[in-house]
């Protein structure tokens, strides 16, 4: 079986992992850092991701994307609220968001798949192999929609997606891996947009989800546009300067309220500063960290909530808690800190550094699946209520929440019309009482037999897959027939849309022809490097000292160039090394000539 | 089903009821999996929740072993495992795990546990009714009005209050009430499990047998509309 990745797929970064002999690691490129930032911008030249797209955040802000995460599996009505934040211009199509990039628009899962490629780039170059499987992590408390998404970025992405795994208990995979622990585990993870927490029990093996809850709309993001509120604020009162018609400007004040927030997790005060447009001159302000507490404190209590409803539906006190695990880089922030630990009454574990440890874990997953690892098991929940609109516009709550999946429930339907030929089903997922107040994850048309009302019996089946991704089936009771159901999501790319998307991400793939030429040139050169070196052991006698070393040169000059990501470059080194080896070939074709000439007579040669 | 089959011999017999391998065709022996070509059978549909787990049909029940048991199955069933199989048993995999994953939910929770073996001894459970206890029907009546008229009030007037003291006592009551019927349920589980342990087949036992489940199903159905009745209380006095 070839290789499985695991890819943390972040709002604010994205990394890849694999397992190296039992041992999950990240892959980083040369000279940078594992983390890609989940940035993605239109230049000149193409579009292109990572760091230095997360440079033209402030140079070409209505053509760089970032927490595009956030969009996922949203329509634009879902988003009114924080649209004016935003200097990329969003639309709607089909009840997915679209996001204008230039002459063209493209959709959240198109743009998480860029940042896939580039993970998957990362990969293959690191790995030196073709990567085409992956098990991608999602926040815990991801409806739905927001997973398939996920799924669909994957295949835009060329990656079979073989399993869409939930950020805290991959977390605590990791953990788990690392520590052998055995009790419950609260996980809390707090990440660039959006805030989990998990209720484990640990035991042989066996990763059990007790409950999960979360807030998919909370998380750094939120903190950093608290900060920048303010800084936007003193500005406009100290300078008479409304920077929000100047969005380079919005950026570079969101940038830096980052990293304010970021140096103050080290340090009690920090200094903010920032140029100001319009020849106004430098705004600078002192920031403490008891101004940040005082800022953020509502926000952090905002994730006790579920922290509290998850111990509850998990059956447990807080006190029954044995480990708290952090995840996230939100959860370096101290008063997140203080607050997990009171409320939970111990010193929580963040021994993993909080940023990797979720890719780490899918890495451990993915190692799951491929049969490397084979004495763990993860048995993870729903974290919504899934169920259909009955009579009244109530929901009929069909599989609850924190259900251990894979889960299903049958429901059996007829007709109340004589001579009806179809069902209308309408399938929800959330906790309130009414259809309308829950999430619309899709409808479908249940096609009946014209029969005597009540007469046909169509039985349903609703199946949430490991992925905590919904499945249905009907079969008709009478004729024992099973009906493929076309089901149109809701707030979801078709089948159709999601097949256009791919060939799309193929026509514009010249980055991925570069890539691949790199990672050949790279197996090539390894080739020829072994081949030279064997060729001067076995006959390097054979030849003028000097050549020997001119040889040798040119091997450690590939050296440094396949170590490169210039593919030509590389091929020229190897050039280079045919060339000084020629000598080399020659007389060790000669020698072996003569060995198999010797002991032979003049007249058997000719 | 209704109410024959509850002996091992029986229970035998269903499970050869799905006697051929779909792989390999050959004569199935084994449980879950293949004796000779080693894939996983699909659970049958007539398979019982108890037999699934190698218990047998009784109340009591240690939970320990059924986790065990639990993470044995999954550890045999989990789609992980099968990631690198073909179609067939993937699907398999998943139909056996939920299903799994329904049986443990189910007998774990000591209530469910009891409404689903009066399933299957007496038929649906869907139809009992939530009835009243007997002896709260007044009180219940009165609370429903208490109720009412708190609802309608001003909630910061003295009358409000004096209804809301009220009704915090009504429901320590109805709470405590519920702990006795949970407490009933129990003492039935020990009658239901010593009468399967004597394994009788006399006239007394089958009139014992058909005592218990009615009592049984009497208290779910008492104990059902208690609980919506406090859900209701506590959600109005929030």
């Amino acid at each position: 079986m070839s290789r499985i990745v695991g890819i943390d797929l972040g709002t604010t970064n994205s990394l890849v992992a694999y397992m190296d002999h039992g041992t999950p690691r990240v892959i980083a490129a040369r000279h940078e850092r594992a983390m890609v930032p989940s940035v993605v911008a239109l230049t000149d030249n193409g579009l292109i991701v990572g760091d230095s797209a997360k440079e033209h955040l402030t140079r070409t802000p209505e053509r760089t994307v970032y927490s595009v995460k956030r969009f996922m599996g949203k329509s634009l009505a879902d988003v009114q609220g924080e649209l004016a934040y935003f200097p990329y211009t969003l639309t709607e199509k089909g009840g997915v968001i679209r996001i204008k990039l230039g002459e063209k628009s493209y959709s959240p899962p198109q743009i998480s798949a860029m940042i896939l490629k580039e993970l998957k780039l990362r990969a293959e170059a690191f790995l030196g192999e073709s990567i085409t499987k992956a098990v991608i992590t999602v926040p815990a408390y991801f409806n739905d929609s927001q997973r398939q998404a996920t799924k669909d970025a994957g295949m835009i992405a060329g990656l079979e997606v073989l399993r869409i795994i939930n950020e805290p208990t991959a977390a605590s995979l990791a953990y788990g891996l690392q520590e052998k622990t055995q009790g419950t585990i609260a996980v809390y993870d707090l990440g660039g947009g959006t805030f989990d927490i998990s209720i484990l029990k640990l035991k042989n093996g066996i990763f059990e989800v007790l409950a999960t809850n979360g807030d998919t709309h909370l998380g750094g993001d939120d903190f950093d546009q608290l900060i920048a509120d303010l800084f936007l604020t003193e500005i406009r009162t100290q300078y008479g300067l409304d920077l929000s018609t100047h969005p380079d400007h919005m950026q570079a004040v969101r940038l830096e309220a980052e990293r304010a927030k970021i140096r103050l997790s080290d340090e009690l005060k920090t200094t903010a500063g920032l140029d100001l447009p319009d020849g106004k001159g430098r705004f600078t302000r002192e920031l403490t960290r008891d101004q940040l507490d005082g800022l953020c404190t509502a926000l952090v209590e905002r994730t006790l909530g579920p922290c509290r409803l998850a111990v509850k539906d998990s059956g447990l006190a807080p006190g029954d808690i044995d480990e708290v695990v952090l995840v996230g880089g939100s959860t370096r922030m101290p008063l997140v800190r203080q607050r997990v630990q009171a409320l939970f009454g111990k010193q929580p574990h963040c021994e993993l550094n909080p940023d990797e440890v979720v890719a780490l874990g899918a890495a451990v997953q993915a190692d799951i699946l491929s049969g490397g690892t084979t004495d763990m098991l993860l048995l993870d929940v729903t974290p919504l209520s899934l169920g259909i609109e009955t009579m009244g516009g109530v929901m009929s709550s069909l599989i609850r929440r924190n259900t251990t999946i894979p889960a299903s429930a049958k429901e059996m339907f007829t007709t109340y019309v004589d001579g009806q030929t179809g069902v209308d089903i309408h399938i929800l997922q959330g906790e309130r009482e009414l259809a309308k107040d829950n999430r619309s994850l899709a409808r479908f048309r249940l096609k009946v037999p014209p029969l005597p009302a009540g007469v046909p019996r169509i039985e349903v089946t609703f199946l949430i897959d490991a992925n905590g991704i919904l499945n249905v089936m009907a079969k008709d009771m009478r004729t024992g027939e099973t009906q493929s159901i076309e089901v149109k999501p809701s707030y979801g790319l078709s089948d159709q849309e999601v097949e256009r998307m791919i060939e799309d991400s193929f026509k514009f793939a010249a980055d991925d022809v570069s890539a691949r030429k790199l990672i050949e040139a790279r197996l090539d050169a390894g080739a020829l490097i072994t081949t030279t070196e064997k060729s001067l052991a076995d006959g390097g006698h054979l030849v003028a000292t000097g050549n020997v070393e001119a040889i040798r040169t040119a091997l450690s000059a590939l050296a440094t160039a396949k170590d490169g990501t210039d593919p030509r470059a590389i091929r020229a080194r190897m050039a280079d090394i045919e060339q000084a080896a020629k000598g080399l070939t020659v007389a060790m074709l000669d020698d072996s000539l003569k060995q198999g000439l010797q002991g032979k007579k003049v007249s058997d040669v000719t | 089903m209704n109410g024959h089959i509850h002996n091992t011999d029986d229970r035998r017999e269903l499970q050869m009821a799905r006697s051929m391998c779909w792989h390999c065709q050959s004569e199935m022996a084994g449980e879950y999996f293949c004796d000779r070509c080693v894939k996983v059978q699909p659970v049958s549909k007539d398979l019982d929740y108890f037999t699934c787990f190698g218990l047998p049909r009784r109340l009591a029940l240690n939970p320990q072993t059924l986790e065990t048991k639990f993470y044995e199955l999954s550890r045999a069933f989990h789609p992980d495992f099968y990631q690198n199989k073909s179609d067939e048993e993937q699907t398999i995999s998943l139909g056996n795990s939920a299903m799994l994953n329904t049986a443990y939910r189910t007998l774990r929770d000591p209530i469910q546990r009891a409404e689903y073996l009066l399933d299957l001894e007496a038929g649906s459970v869907k139809d009992i009714r939530t009835t009243p206890p007997a002896d709260l029907f007044e009180e219940i009546l009165e609370l429903q009005d208490t109720l009412d008229e708190f609802r309608a009030s001003d909630r910061a007037s003295e009358s409000a209050s004096t209804l809301r003291t009220k009704l915090h006592a009504d429901r320590a009551t109805l709470e405590q009430r519920q702990r006795d019927i949970e407490a009933q349920l129990l003492q039935l589980f020990s009658r239901w499990d010593a009468l399967q342990d004597r394994g009788e087949a006399t006239e007394q036992a089958r009139t014992e047998r058909g005592r218990i489940l009615k009592e049984m199903r009497d208290i779910l159905s008492n104990r059902t509309y208690v609980k919506n009745i406090v859900n209701d209380l506590v959600a109005t006095i929030a």
